[in-house]
């Protein structure tokens, strides 16, 4: 069935919950995002048999069983590969990948940056809590230079992955970041993720109260969020702050903060942001913005509309068929050379 | 062109050409292979190319080669000596030396004689014959270069062009040597190179002048292959890799479903991908994928949003697909694994073949994970075992392992042609929208076990699965012991079940006797001469070999209780054999094993089975 035969469904967030009893910690920034999915879920009004959530493993991997949908939770790193393969065979349904920094980044980085590649109209969600969870502590590839882990104890040596970056990196043509205590930017950045055609990712900064608890509260912290943290939005300028008065310009190649008001800076002189344009130049500079240097952005830093696998795929063969003289395995094994034996 | 006067009935015949890699040995082959069975004769081929894509020109790292058995009678295997060898330079005689049969036919281009050429190909002397202990042999020292420059001398192509067809004067001598009519041959240099009408005379020209050459000389010895009786039909040639694809695109059109293969490539498996890429027109999906992890888990997914879904691959990509394989199992999920296997372990023989994989295929996943494992025999009947395979996982919902192998993918036979409307409907059994009582892991009261496959989009039916153990019926997670016991019950008898769709064991020869040589897979056509042979010369031998490993057949301890010893032959160590033990303990198994990366010669099977007789 085409997008536009489908009647728009009414549904609230509960249509979503299934009957099985959430797990996960309490104080743990999933059971937010498992919220805002729902809500975002039940705005979009798509059927919700149409919906297939598909996840590696991991903490935030126990998804699936807790969304009144088709779900599938795999095995650890592949649910790109399933949800390429459940979304290649139907185009037609909507396959929310649910993965975490380990699952997505460590053994499923070879699928994370194909999937990217191939861009597969896929909703690729990264919960970032920078740490192994349900090993109980050990460190990830999104883990900060020189933390102390259970496998780490005298601090890691190695530099994290930067999920934008790495999308960007992969030819990504969409990259948003979200925060767990953020339900509604977070469900709004969801809906964005599921109406861009490819593949969507959105990293959202979870927060893990057992194991690294307060890694993002340089961003969260409640005196410092405002200047830490950049709400993008397409055609809008880049402002922030307690005072609103900040903003993102360009400098000889760099970003920088500005003060409106000070220094003769006007909001002319301030970014808008172009989350269209195909050059990700200024997009990776965005998303590689880190505190307490700079505020960290979020929303929607890149999303670029161009031709998806699954559609091309699908257009390919039907070229194919309509340009084939065999339609059937009768006319195959009967073509090109043949002989009787009589 | 005149039929000759005096000509010697033969049987059957083998060819090997060989020659460097760029030589063009295989096309050579297949033309040969083509003008037989159009001709009416029982064909087999197999190929034998090395590793390297261009190996070293002239040494004997880089010679490729091409073998037909050609004749009147039904060929079963691609021969094990050559009754006639092809060498286009000493490095092909050095490296075909111990496939030569005794006393047999030798063509080889003299010009290629060169100091150079002798030290490249390993050879001490330069004298090759004495070297290689030929003299007793029917060597035909021929002039192939100069007599290809001679006969292109007015076609106005440069030289490097010239000699490049002159596999085609080696073709013309054997079509002399064995009576063959090539109107075939012209009408493919027509289809192949009509656009360039050069091209096409000088494959003409080359091919009567070696045709010519062979009248000529006299040396030659004059044979012919009358056709063959064989089954009354429709034929078409076709490798074991194409069979397989095909069989595979069969079984979703008798299931009415998309086929969705998620691969990557691996040799000797990729052209299975390719053939189904070949098929967009038939709606065939190809996934070529970023690894073989993700080549069955995009499978995985397919199968999930319910395409019939199939991952190819050979022995180390198995080892990479386990853990997915078991996902499936658990899940309960159709999905088709085709490994043709090769010499291994690790890396191992890339292009040999080799059957060491079946215990891979059987138990080389974590947990008590049992699935159904089949093996094709021949070229041809790897459609048929495709076509089972995908039967089979779709109508008992889990995954199937067919085992081909390098030899049988890579040969090529004849396949009789049968309408599909003789092949069985696959019916899987889907939940029904609007079912409200669905139960993922629900098993119908008929016995099959087999679970509801309910596809996303359908109404209703939103349920989850994944790699945890499941709640009988229900499919939540559950960690209760006794639950654990009852699944793992469930899946094994699942997979049991499948026997009902295995045919009884058949035994070639007397239903009992002194000797039962039993094998499985693609060592048919060698076991299968190899009794044949025995049997003529009054033993009491029969042969048992097996396509169903599991589930084996229900007849199978009655059929290897009829007679009074029991040897297993197969490629590998004792695979097979050790898998009859666990499971009929009460025989006693003696063994015949080879593992160096090449099929059985009918010859030493006798020999090895005649300490039993």
């Amino acid at each position: 069935m085409s997008e536009a035969n489908i009647n728009v469904q009414q549904y609230t967030a509960a249509d979503f919950k299934s009957d099985q009893e959430v797990r996960w910690c309490p104080g743990c920034g999933d059971h937010a995002v498992l919220n805002a999915v729902q809500r975002a879920m039940a705005e979009l009004g798509k059927p919700k048999e149409n919906y297939a959530v598909i996840s590696g493993i991991g903490c935030s991997s126990r998804f699936p069983y807790y969304m009144n949908t088709y779900g599938f939770h795999s095995i650890h790193g592949r649910a790109g590969a399933i949800a390429s393969g459940t979304k290649t065979a139907n185009p037609n349904l909507s396959v929310w990948q649910i993965t975490g920094d380990g699952d997505a980044l460590a053994i499923g980085g070879n699928h994370f940056i194909h999937e990217v590649r191939r861009n597969v109209n896929l909703n690729v969600l990264l919960f970032n809590n920078e740490i192994y969870g349900l090993t109980k502590g050990q460190y990830s590839p999104t883990t900060k230079f020189g933390k102390k882990t259970k496998t780490s104890p005298y601090g890691t040596i190695e530099q994290p992955f930067k999920v934008g970056q790495l999308t960007l990196g992969a030819g990504g043509t969409f990259f948003a970041r979200a925060l767990d205590n953020n339900i509604k930017h977070a469900t709004q950045t969801f809906i964005e993720a599921e109406k861009h055609n490819g593949t969507s990712v959105v990293e959202i900064l979870v927060n893990c109260v057992i194991y690294a608890d307060q890694t993002h509260a340089l961003i969260t912290d409640k005196e410092h969020k405002e200047d830490r943290q950049l709400y993008l939005e397409h055609g809008k300028k880049m402002i922030f702050g307690k005072d609103n008065n900040k903003g993102i310009a360009l400098d000889h190649g760099r970003l920088k903060i500005v003060t409106i008001g000070e220094d003769g800076i006007t909001e002319a002189d301030v970014l808008t942001h172009d989350a269209k344009n195909p050059d990700p130049t200024i997009h990776m500079m965005l998303s590689n913005m880190q505190a307490p240097e700079m505020p960290v952005a979020f929303g929607v830093i890149r999303s670029v509309d161009t031709f998806t696998y699954e559609k091309a795929l699908e257009a390919r063969i039907e070229e194919t068929k309509a340009a084939s003289k065999i339609h059937s395995m009768d006319e195959l094994l009967n073509s090109g050379e043949t002989w009787k034996v009589e | 062109m005149d039929k000759k006067a005096n000509v010697v009935e033969k049987e059957a015949v083998v060819i090997r050409f060989s020659g460097d890699s760029g030589d063009g040995m295989q096309l050579t082959g297949n033309l040969f292979t083509d003008e037989s069975a159009l001709f009416g004769n029982d064909v087999a081929t197999f190929p034998d190319y090395p590793a390297e894509i261009r190996a070293p020109q002239g040494t004997v790292g880089g010679v490729s080669g091409f073998q037909v058995h050609f004749g009147k009678r039904k060929i079963h295997t691609p021969g094990d000596y050559a009754d006639v060898l092809v060498a286009m330079n000493p490095a092909a005689l050095m490296a075909n030396r111990r496939w030569i049969k005794k006393g047999g036919t030798v063509i080889t281009d003299v010009d290629t004689f060169t100091e150079k050429n002798f030290l490249k190909a390993g050879f001490k002397t330069d004298d090759p014959i004495t070297e290689l202990k030929l003299e007793d042999y029917n060597v035909i020292l021929a002039p192939v270069s100069t007599l290809t420059k001679e006969a292109l001398k007015d076609s106005g192509l440069d030289n490097k062009s010239i000699l490049r067809s002159k596999n085609m004067f080696a073709l013309g001598i054997c079509y002399n040597l064995f009576d063959k009519s090539f109107e075939n041959t012209f009408n493919y240099f027509e289809r192949k190179f009509g656009k360039k009408p050069q091209i096409v005379e000088a494959n003409k020209k080359v091919l009567q002048a070696g045709y010519d050459y062979a009248s000529n000389v006299h040396a030659l010895p004059s044979y012919r292959v009358e056709p063959a009786k064989i089954e009354k039909g429709k034929y078409r040639s076709i490798s074991g890799n194409q069979a397989t694809a095909w069989g595979l695109l069969a079984a979703a059109e008798k299931a009415n479903l998309p086929l969705f293969c998620g691969s990557y490539p691996i040799t000797p498996a990729t052209e299975i991908l390719q053939y189904i890429a070949e098929r967009q027109d038939l709606g065939a999906k190809t996934f070529q994928a970023e690894d073989e992890i993700a080549g069955i888990c995009t499978a995985i997914g397919a199968s999930f949003a319910g395409n019939f879904a199939v991952t190819t691959t050979s022995g180390p990509g198995l080892a990479l697909k386990t853990e997915a394989a078991g996902l499936a199992v658990i899940t309960e999920l159709p999905l088709v694994i085709v490994d043709v296997q090769r010499g291994g372990p690790s890396t191992g023989l890339p292009t040999k073949t080799e059957q060491a994989d079946l215990l891979q295929a059987l138990y080389s996943r974590n947990g008590e994970s049992p699935l159904p494992v089949i093996a094709a025999s021949s070229p041809a009947d790897c459609f048929e075992y495709a076509f089972q395979a995908g039967r089979i996982a779709l109508e008992h919902m889990t995954p199937v392992i067919l085992l081909t192998d390098g030899f049988i993918a890579n040969g090529t036979a004849p396949m009789r042609i049968k309408p599909m409307s003789e092949y069985p409907t696959i019916t899987p059994r889907f939940a029904k929208e609007g079912n409200s009582n669905y139960q993922p892991y629900g098993r119908p009261s008929d016995g099959s076990m087999t679970r509801e496959w309910a596809i996303p989009g359908t109404k209703g039916l939103e349920h989850r699965i994944g790699g945890l153990e499941k709640m009988a019926v229900t499919g939540t997670v559950s960690y209760v012991p006794e639950n654990h016991q009852v699944m793992t019950d469930e899946r094994q008898a699942k997979v049991d079940q499948v026997v009902v769709k295995v045919p009884d064991q058949e035994v070639i020869g007397d239903a009992s006797g002194d000797l039962l040589v039993v094998g499985w897979g693609s060592t048919y056509g060698h076991l299968h001469d190899a009794v044949d042979e025995l049997r003529t010369e009054g033993h009491k031998v029969s042969f048992a070999n097996f396509n169903y490993i599991n589930p084996l057949p229900k007849n199978t301890a009655d059929v290897l209780g009829r007679f009074k010893k029991i040897v297993v032959a197969e490629l590998n160590s004792g695979q097979f054999a050790n898998y009859l033990r666990i499971n009929f303990q009460q025989f006693e198994y003696n063994q015949y094993n080879k593992v160096q990366g090449l099929p059985f010669t009918v010859e030493e099977l006798k020999e090895a089975f005649k300490k039993y007789l």
